[in-house]
This record gives C-alpha cells, sequence and structure tokens, in this order.
C-alpha cells in the first residue's frame, strides 16, 4: 500500500538504498579474499602452467603440495618446529597471563593503573629493539637453533596481548557468583579454581587462539635466532624455499606451501569469527 | 573460616564504596596482588625491560679489533661513546641512517592514513550491513590471519613482471625493483592486510553509538554526510584515536613485509627494523644497537605524543578510576562528554 502511494522516483531511489549495502559488503569481500584467492588458486596450477593468469587453472593440480613435502625441503620439520614454538608460547602465555589477568580484573589495589599502563607500553616496543640484545645473550650461551631462544622472545608480545585480552573477559564475568562461592566457604584460590575458571573458559579459549595465531605467523625472532635448517619455523622455511623446478622463484611451490600454513588460521577463524573479533577489539576499544 | 569471612565483604562492587572498607581492602589484596603480578612483571623485566637496557648499554660500544694507547691489539667490546651515534648519524652509516628513517616514516604516514580511510569506510559499510554480516565479518579476518611473510610472498606473486597485478593494470610494471613501484607494492600489501583489522577496531566503536542520537539528527533535518562528521566521527574518536596509535607503532616496526616482499637489501624499501637487523646479523652489535635503541625512542616519542597531546586512552574502561557499579554511568557520561 505504501510503496503504491510512493511516487516512481522515490522507488527506485529506496531500492537503490536497498542494493547499496549488498554492493558495499561485495566490495569488502572481494577485497579481503581476491589476493588470498590467488594464492590459492596458483597453489594449485600445474607448475608449467604456472603463469598462467586465469581465474581458475586449466587443469588442477596437487604437484606444488607434493613438492612442498618433498625431504630435501624439510618442510615438515618446519611445520613441527612452529607448532612447538607457537604451542609452548601460547601454554606458558596463558599460564602466566592468566594470574596476571585475575589480580587486575578482580582485586583493588594501588598502582593498577600503573600496571595496565605497563603492560600495554610493551606491546608497543619494535621487536627488533628486543632482538639486537637477546641474539648476543643467546649467542653467549649458546642457545642459537633452540626452541627457547624463539619462546622467549615471543612472550615479549604474547604475554601483554594475552594479559590484556584476559583481563577484559575476566571483567565480564559475575563476581557475585565468586563471592557467594566465598560465603559457602571456598577460599579465595578455590573460588577461583571451581567458579571463575569454568566460566572464564571461553575467553581463555579465545586468547589461547589469538596468541597461538600471533606467535605461528611471527617472523622476525625466528629468523633472528636460527640458522640451522632444521630449527627454521614455517614462516622462515616458506621464505627461504629454493626452486624445485628451476624458476628463479619457486613461487607455485611457495604458494602451496602459504595455503598450508594458513588454510588451519582461517579455519580456526571463519569457526571463532564471533569470539576472536570481540578479543581483538577487546585491545584497542576497552 | 573465619578469614573467608573477614574478606568476603571487601570483594570490589560488593557495596558503595565507604571510607572503612577502602581503609581495609587493599592492604590484604594488594599483597595477593603482587603475587599474581610478580610472574608476568619478571617475564616481561626478562624478554623486555633487560634487552632495552642491554641495547641501550650495548649501543655504547664497539665490537672488534681496536688498539690501546701503547699501540697493542685489544679484542672484545671496547667502550666507545656516543660514536655508534655519531657514526649513523653524520659519518658512514649517515646514508643509510637517513633513507631507512625516511623509509620508516614514509611508509609508517601513507599506510597509516590510507587504512585508516578505508578501515573508516569498511566498517561503516559492515555496520550497515544486516544480511551478509557473518560472511563479511569472516573474510575481514582473513587477511589478519595470513601470516605477514606469508602475505608478503603472495603479493611478490602478484606483483611478477608478468604476474597478474601487471595483466589488470594492462601495463610492466617491475614492481619488486627498486624504486617508487616497490615503495609502492609494500604499501599496498600492507593496506591489503591491515586495514580490515582497523575496519573491525572502528566497527566495535559504532556499535557503541546509541542509534537514538542518529534518529534525532536525522529528525533534526541532518543529511547524511553532516552525520557522518558531525556525529559519527566524533563519537567514533576516541576508538579511532587508539586504532590508529596502534597501528602507528606496528608501522614503525615494519620489517617481514619489505624484507620477504621486495628483498632484503633494497634501498628503496629499507626500514629501521632492516637494517638493525643486517647489523646484528652482521655481528656488528654496537651499531645495530644505536639504530634499535634510536626507533625505540621514535616509537616511544610517537605514543607519547599520542597519549599526552592527542588525548588518545589506551586504557579506556580499564582504568580504576571508580568502582565497577559505577560503569555503565561513566560510559554514558563518556559519550555525553564527547558530543558537545
Amino acid at each position: 500500500m505504501t510503496v503504491m502511494a510512493k511516487p516512481g522516483q522515490s522507488s527506485a531511489a529506496s531500492s537503490a538504498r536497498r542494493i547499496l549495502p549488498y554492493a558495499g559488503i561485495a566490495v569488502v569481500v572481494v577485497y579481503c579474499l581476491a589476493p588470498f584467492y590467488w594464492m590459492v588458486v596458483s597453489a594449485f596450477r600445474r607448475p608449467q602452467d604456472q603463469f598462467d593468469n586465469s581465474p581458475l587453472p586449466a587443469v588442477w593440480s596437487m604437484e606444488n603440495f607434493s613438492a612442498v613435502f618433498k625431504p630435501d625441503v624439510g618442510f615438515g620439520r618446519a611445520l613441527a618446529n612452529s607448532l612447538v614454538v607457537a604451542g609452548t608460547t601460547t601454554v606458558l602465555t596463558l599460564v602466566v597471563g592468566t594470574c596476571t589477568a585475575y589480580a587486575l580484573a578482580r582485586l583493588r589495589f594501588r598502582g593498577k593503573n600503573l600496571v595496565l599502563a605497563v603492560v600495554i607500553a610493551t606491546s608497543m616496543f619494535p621487536t627488533i629493539s628486543l632482538i639486537v640484545p637477546l641474539l648476543k645473550l643467546f649467542t653467549d650461551i649458546g642457545w642459537i637453533n633452540t626452541y627457547q631462544a624463539m619462546i622467549l622472545p615471543s612472550l615479549s608480545f604474547a604475554l601483554p596481548l594475552a594479559v590484556w585480552n584476559l583481563t577484559v573477559f575476566f571483567r565480564q564475568l559475575p563476581f557475585e557468583l565468586e563471592q557467594a562461592a566465598m560465603v559457602d566457604g571456598c577460599t579465595r584460590g578455590q573460588a577461583f579454581r571451581r567458579i571463575i575458571i569454568p566460566l572464564a573458559a571461553p575467553g581463555v579459549f579465545t586468547t589461547a587462539i589469538i596468541t597461538f595465531i600471533c606467535a605461528w605467523n611471527e617472523f622476525i625472532i625466528a629468523l633472528s635466532m636460527v640458522n640451522k635448517k632444521e630449527m627454521q619455523t614455517a614462516t622462515v622455511a616458506i621464505s627461504k624455499f629454493t626452486g624445485a623446478y628451476g624458476f628463479d622463484q619457486p613461487f607455485g611451490t611457495q604458494m602451496a606451501a602459504g595455503v598450508i600454513v594458513t588454510v588451519p588460521l582461517v579455519v580456526v577463524v571463519l569457526i571463532f569469527q564471533r569470539r576472536i573479533i570481540a578479543g581483538l577489539t577487546a585491545g584497542g576499544v576497552k | 573460616m573465619a578469614t573467608t569471612i573477614a574478606t568476603a565483604p571487601e570483594q570490589p562492587g560488593s557495596a558503595p564504596p565507604s571510607p572503612a572498607r577502602r581503609g581495609g581492602a587493599p592492604e590484604r589484596s594488594g599483597r595477593l596482588a603482587a603475587l599474581l603480578l610478580s610472574p608476568t612483571f619478571a617475564v616481561l623485566a626478562l624478554v623486555v625491560g633487560y634487552p632495552i637496557l642491554a641495547a641501550l648499554r650495548e649501543s655504547l660500544y664497539r665490537r672488534g679489533q681496536g688498539l690501546d694507547e701503547e699501540g697493542f691489539v685489544v679484542q672484545g667490546d671496547r667502550f666507545s661513546g656516543l660514536d655508534n651515534y655519531l657514526d649513523i648519524f653524520t659519518g658512514s652509516g649517515a646514508p643509510v641512517f637517513w633513507g631507512a628513517l625516511w623509509n620508516t616514516t614514509f611508509f609508517t604516514v601513507t599506510t597509516v592514513a590510507i587504512e585508516t580511510v578505508i578501515g573508516m569506510c569498511m566498517a561503516l559499510i559492515m555496520h550497515r550491513a544486516f544480511r551478509g554480516r557473518a560472511l563479511v565479518r569472516a573474510s575481514v579476518l582473513v587477511p589478519w590471519a595470513i601470516p605477514t611473510a606469508v602475505s608478503a610472498l603472495m603479493w611478490r606473486w602478484t606483483f611478477q613482471a608478468d604476474g597478474v597485478a601487471n595483466a589488470l593494470i594492462g601495463r610492466e610494471v617491475l614492481w619488486t625493483t627498486e624504486g617508487l613501484q616497490a615503495k609502492f607494492a609494500v604499501i599496498i600489501a600492507d593496506t591489503w592486510k591491515t586495514a580490515p583489522f582497523v575496519g573491525l577496531l572502528v566497527l566495535a566503536g559504532l556499535q557503541l553509538i546509541p542509534q537514538d542520537v542518529h534518529e534525532a539528527a536525522r529528525v533534526d533535518g541532518c543529511g547524511a554526510w553532516q552525520r557522518f562528521w558531525r556525529i559519527t566521527l566524533p563519537l567514533v574518536k576516541p576508538v579511532l584515536l587508539v586504532a590508529v596509535l596502534f597501528r602507528l607503532l606496528d608501522a614503525l616496526r615494519m620489517f617481514d613485509l619489505p624484507f620477504v616482499l621486495i628483498g632484503a637489501d633494497k634501498e628503496s624499501v629499507r626500514t629501521l627494523s632492516m637494517v638493525a637487523f643486517d647489523e646484528a646479523s652482521n655481528l656488528r652489535y654496537g651499531s645495530a644497537a644505536a639504530y634499535s635503541t634510536v626507533l625505540f625512542l621514535y616509537v616511544a616519542a610517537i605514543a607519547f605524543a599520542f597519549v599526552k597531546l592527542l588525548g588518545a586512552d589506551i586504557l579506556g574502561d580499564m582504568r580504576e578510576a571508580k568502582p565497577k557499579r559505577g560503569l555503565r554511568a561513566r560510559r554514558a557520561g563518556k559519550r555525553k562528554g564527547v558530543t558537545s
């Protein structure tokens, strides 16, 4: 009824207004996914069609992927190294960060703003200014080409990130429950273990994902602290691939390796997108 | 049991704060807080505090052989005062340093400016989207999740001489060779990866703006453009400032992207981080430390300027000013404060 009453001009305008948001969404989605799409498509080309610019491979092939896992490339080992470094960093960060975040979210004490400021300030320091002295130190004590030489410096960015995220999550918990448990005879430690930890699990889990992704994507520390191929993490290994097919740079193999490194992250991100966004914006907004 | 009862009423937010409660509680909480905070601070002292100080010290020393007063060869580090700094400011390292400083600044200013504009547009689009919200949210996270090193390779592949970028624009640009085009390649790749992230942060800020403010403005006859400039932008400004600050600091330490996308020793994209890395891997720790200390001071100065001069509120609602009960009221008050 109202639609019919409107003059033609305005209905055209309203249909444009309906379509416009979808066009906007389409632009954003294409912007974000097109380069990634190109990496995936290039990975599935045959090495001899590598330089085709057709939107889909003429012939789909797994050759690039099998080239990635050739024994002399050592990519399996690199993936395992990444898993060890990122996994350990995440676990250590969570163990240490959870306690701190609990204190920041729950307890009242003097100097809390200062603590928060220090935590966030440390996350802003340029990684290279930490690496130079640590590289010298680790060289002196023979830690070059070890996992701990990559894990310890990774804590410098992982820990502030985790503490901040966890604090935001913990603050949203219903603290009356903890209090009720303490009235019922729990100690503060018990209340923390039995009430807060189960309630906080989703936040901790999200923080774990974000920390893991950041540690997995780390490049400069792994590049500096390791000069032996067997100890390289995946990101460093990919950037150092040498040609398996005699091109200047083995792009096909690198794209395939890039897909292998990225797709698990993308899948995790798609599954937990809502939580991850809540976590990511926690640092910037509140 | 007795202690339990004694501590229970001291829980934050359990009651409106009374002077008596304030007097008693912090002491006991303080001890527990110190216990819970100490592991984090021990780790941070070890992996952040120590290196920063060590770098400062290191930058005053020079490695390698030298001659002492009597003409004997001396091995190992020796104190050299500000020589490392003089060297990079005015001495043999000067062209590299000023070039890297310029590149770092240029990349930071251009990428953050572009990312802020694109991110803002994305946030406005996502804010309007009702259907397809999940899709757009998921795709926005993809650039964030891809490792920078991998994204650099991806763009290197795209920017190949006979790659898809040249095919699309119908030109033969040698993107990854020295020159302005290499800078553009870095800027494009960086913008792609981080603009969506800025968009996410701004979107979160947009969602805090109550809809009725917009409605009221519309009723009063404001156009869309006016509503954006007069309402949306001022209200989202605190969030935007923090997002821009984080991006600035991140861009200042840029390393992976130019390193992998263009190359380690390409003058036109060499950043301060890359020079420091290069010096360190050639075992010139003294000058590497000088470079990284300069970068550190640069970052600190920018952060200080943002917080003190522009009033970027990094702590935001995390700040402990009032009891938590007052949080909601404070948020609302903050919003009003911004409009006026």
